[in-house]
């Protein structure tokens, strides 16, 4: 089979990627290693939308993420992605770092963020009540906002899917030849498929540097750096009403208590660059650390309110991302190092990407039946009970309910499996089943019965994020 | 809207027995509400015997136990029973809102008793740091895996905690040929009743070990192993005394929390600790009107105890209807 495009890489960069793509007649596939998309360092992203204000106005990160704070709002009307602009606040424990504040404020003016403001104590009383007493101003970005990380891949890849972009799991890329021809490149997978190409972009996330040495470009290399996050009980929801940073520091933007679209509040994460790019591990001194840290900014933030926790890994490469099209290579572009503010930028890095391709010969014809819209997929979680009857007696699935915690109903979970979802950590991912207070207990059960019926896979199959993950080791004498 | 007299909340043996007793105390319209397809609540899937020495005087299993309430339950023409019925939502004035397949009802209760149980702990909620491959279940959970539904989770099994479940458990998995190399307990003494550690552990050569923790749970997509280490009376660790034990699975029993997350919706005071209601008086809360029993009142031992003191929540609520 001959393709136009290849995407290396389901996360968030690869999902806007291929969206973005499918807006023109072209053949593209994206594959993921992975049994699911988001199943690498999307997953553990703290889904902040950001505005624009940690990093220098001349840096690819700067422009890219003003931009895609932007595009985030259209892309989430278009596919029913749950956007929230909830605000963010740099907060600052001493006035002598007011320089470093105003000099934020006036980098991310220069980039074009809007709406900037130095809030004093007063302000901050009115406005975000939970603030330890040591904080004493702050500045506001209002376009800030939060967004499903996961969730917003699957909705960008369904409708690149429903446009015509293939998406193939379980696919990892092996070895990439370059050809003569109209396709340039041979990319083999694994699963010993071959996809002719005459485009790859690479982003790989974590792997993007074994990726682009297999057609012999090591100039960089990506250095895992890991952050630890806690998730604390729904019921703390509103422990704050935006988003609170600390002053970022050389490597990270600090330790923040983070509201996320499914309603925990998350504090986190920690930073410190690591050798594996499987070490998911959380530690004992991470969890103190963060602990410690937030409860300056929010003193009512309380250890037994944690009910998960979870570590990711940034894919490091340098100060900036790495986005070009290889010239020495013709026809590979590498979108590399992209870690914070990856996720606020991808829509933008999904346009600049298509704009690099087509500047170095990728014919874009605009599709006349570009399905633009997505329709919402629909969480019991999130819409009023009023509107739950409404479902309720139209669909009686949606009155069974599997997951007590996060009330999710065996119609959104059956739902989730049709749109693709093959595991249990898909499952949680798409519905939020299993992702509450019992961590599963209640529910596990029942899902892989669920999973077992409209999969036909057999209960020993089942598994929680792919191959050798499986939960059931027999059965019962 | 619909009214209601009494709405019980949760059809385990705490449910059941208020149930019950608000009838028999004069209580004529109550509504019993349970999310499962059947009554009896966890009692279905202990099926482990120990059940009634204090209640009946003499030992039933679980389903044994929970049988003899369901049949006074249908045989009683006061109660009706709502089954896969989730209830989304309690107010302070006693309204409330459940799903079931096909309906969404709204319904408002002169009184209503919560008897909606308890919860485990978690392995998030104790930090055991390390990975997070598949293979870590809650004690509960492997133990409705095993007895309702047939599925051996794993065949070489480490415990966390020495609790009740993690104990019967214990036994449960080496009858289905699993080996079970070892029950982990960070304290001094266990946290289980004796007999368990006696009928489930010693019984089959199954090592309990005190003052150990997991200090890290190894393993990429399936857990391979745990890092033990032993620790003083103030929990530290003691540097040196790690060891590693291969494992497939890790079962954590490690505590109970009650559920009271709808009473805390109504804005009932709830002990942040404990999770418990705010009460000076067994089965009451903050809100006059709603009552809570069982182990959402109060984590017991025995389901014995649970139904003694559920009995008395019936008829607190019969009290407070004006029936007694």
């Amino acid at each position: 089979m001959e393709y136009d495009v290849i995407i290396i890489g389901g996360g968030v960069t690869g999902a806007a990627i291929a969206r973005e793509l499918s807006r023109y007649s072209l053949k593209t596939a994206l594959l993921e290693k992975e049994e699911e998309l988001a199943f690498g360092v999307s997953k553990s992203n703290s889904g902040i939308v950001h505005p624009g204000t940690q990093n220098p106005a001349d840096s690819l990160k700067g422009k890219l993420c003003v931009r895609g704070n932007f595009l985030m709002r259209k892309i989430a009307k278009e596919l029913g992605v749950d956007f929230k602009e909830v605000g963010e606040l740099v907060v600052i424990f001493d006035m002598a770092d007011m320089p470093a504040l105003v000099r934020m404020k006036e980098e991310a003016e220069k980039l074009g963020v809007p709406a900037l403001q130095i809030v004093d104590r007063s302000w901050l009383d009115r406005n975000e009540p939970n603030m330890g007493p040591e904080v004493v101003a702050a500045l506001y970005a209002p376009t800030a906002g939060i967004v499903s990380p996961y969730r917003l891949v699957y909705d960008m890849s369904e409708n690149a899917a429903r446009n015509g972009v293939e998406i193939h799991t379980s696919s990892r890329v092996t070895e990439i030849k370059r050809t003569d021809g109209i396709c340039r490149f041979e990319v083999h997978t694994a699963a010993r498929d071959v996809y002719k190409t005459r485009f790859v972009v690479n982003a790989a996330g974590l792997y993007a540097d074994e990726i682009s040495a297999m057609v012999g470009l090591d100039y960089f290399k990506i250095t895992p750096r890991k952050g630890e996050e806690f998730l604390l009980d729904k019921k703390r929801e509103n422990i704050t009403n935006h988003l609170v940073f600390p002053l970022p520091t050389a490597t990270s933007k600090g330790t923040l208590v983070i509201k996320t679209s499914d309603g925990n509040p998350m504090i986190g994460p920690t930073a410190h660059d690591v050798d594996s790019r499987d070490d998911l591990s959380t530690s004992e001194e991470g969890l103190k650390t963060v602990v410690s840290f937030v409860k300056k900014m929010v003193p009512s933030i309380n250890e037994n309110d944690i009910i998960a926790y979870f570590s990711g890994l940034r894919p490091v490469s340098g100060k900036d991302f790495i986005i070009k099209h290889e010239d020495s290579v013709p026809g590979f572009v590498n979108v590399a190092g992209i870690q914070s503010p990856g996720l606020t930028s991808a829509p933008a890095i999904g346009e600049y990407v298509t704009e690099l391709l087509s500047r170095n010969g990728l014919v874009l014809t605009e599709k006349k039946d570009f399905h633009r819209y997505r329709e919402a997929t629909t969480h019991l979680f999130a819409v009023p009970l009023a509107k739950t009857k409404g479902l309720i007696e139209k669909d009686p699935a949606y009155g069974d309910i599997v997951c007590r915690c996060e009330m999710v109903s065996a119609k959104e979970i059956r739902e989730a499996i049709r749109r693709g979802a093959r595991t249990l950590d898909g499952i949680k991912f798409r519905t939020r089943a299993q992702a509450g207070r019992c961590h599963g207990g209640f529910c596990t059960s029942r899902i892989i019965k669920i999973m077992h019926e409209e999969l036909g896979l057999p209960f020993e199959a089942v598994s929680k994020r792919g191959r050798g993950s499986e939960l059931i080791k027999g059965r019962t004498k | 809207m619909i009214q209601r007299d009494l709405i019980v909340v949760g059809g385990g043996p705490a449910g059941m027995a208020a149930a019950l007793a608000a009838a028999e105390n004069g209580v004529k319209d109550i509504l019993l509400i349970e999310r499962d397809q059947y009554l009896g609540g966890i009692l279905n899937q202990c099926i482990h015997p120990g059940f009634g020495l204090h209640q009946f005087k003499e030992e039933l299993t679980g389903p044994e136990y929970a049988a003899r309430f369901m049949e006074k339950v249908k045989a009683r023409r006061e109660i009706e029973v709502s089954l896969r019925s989730f209830v989304v939502r309690l107010t302070r004035d006693r309204v409330l809102t459940y799903l079931k397949p096909g309906a969404l009802e709204e319904v408002r209760a002169k009184a209503v008793i919560m008897a909606t149980g308890c919860r485990e702990r978690t392995r998030e909620m104790i930090h055991i740091p390390g990975n997070r491959p598949a293979g870590v279940f809650p004690a509960g959970l492997a133990q409705k895996l095993i007895n309702m539904d047939g599925l051996l989770p794993g065949k070489e099994v480490v415990i966390v905690g020495s609790g009740d479940i993690g104990l019967i458990m214990a036994r449960r998995m080496t009858l289905e040929g699993a080996k079970v190399k070892a029950v982990l307990e960070i304290q001094k003494k266990t946290t289980g009743l004796t007999r368990n550690v006696v009928q489930c552990l010693e019984d089959y050569g199954i090592p309990l070990m005190l003052r150990h923790k997991v200090a890290r749970i190894n393993g990429k997509n399936r857990v391979e192993s745990v890092d033990v280490i032993k620790v003083d009376d103030n929990y530290n660790e003691i540097p040196g005394s790690g060891f590693n034990i291969p494992c497939d699975t890790v079962l954590t029993s490690v505590g109970l929390i009650p559920e009271n997350e709808l009473i805390e919706q109504a804005g009932a005071e709830i002990d942040r600790r404990s999770n418990a209601p705010v009460s000076a008086e067994l089965n009451k809360t903050s809100i006059p009107g709603i009552f809570v029993c069982g182990n959402s009142f109060k984590v017991y031992d025995l389901v014995d105890w649970v139904t003694r003191d559920s009995l008395t929540a019936g008829k607190l609520a019969a009290e407070y209807l004006g029936k007694i």
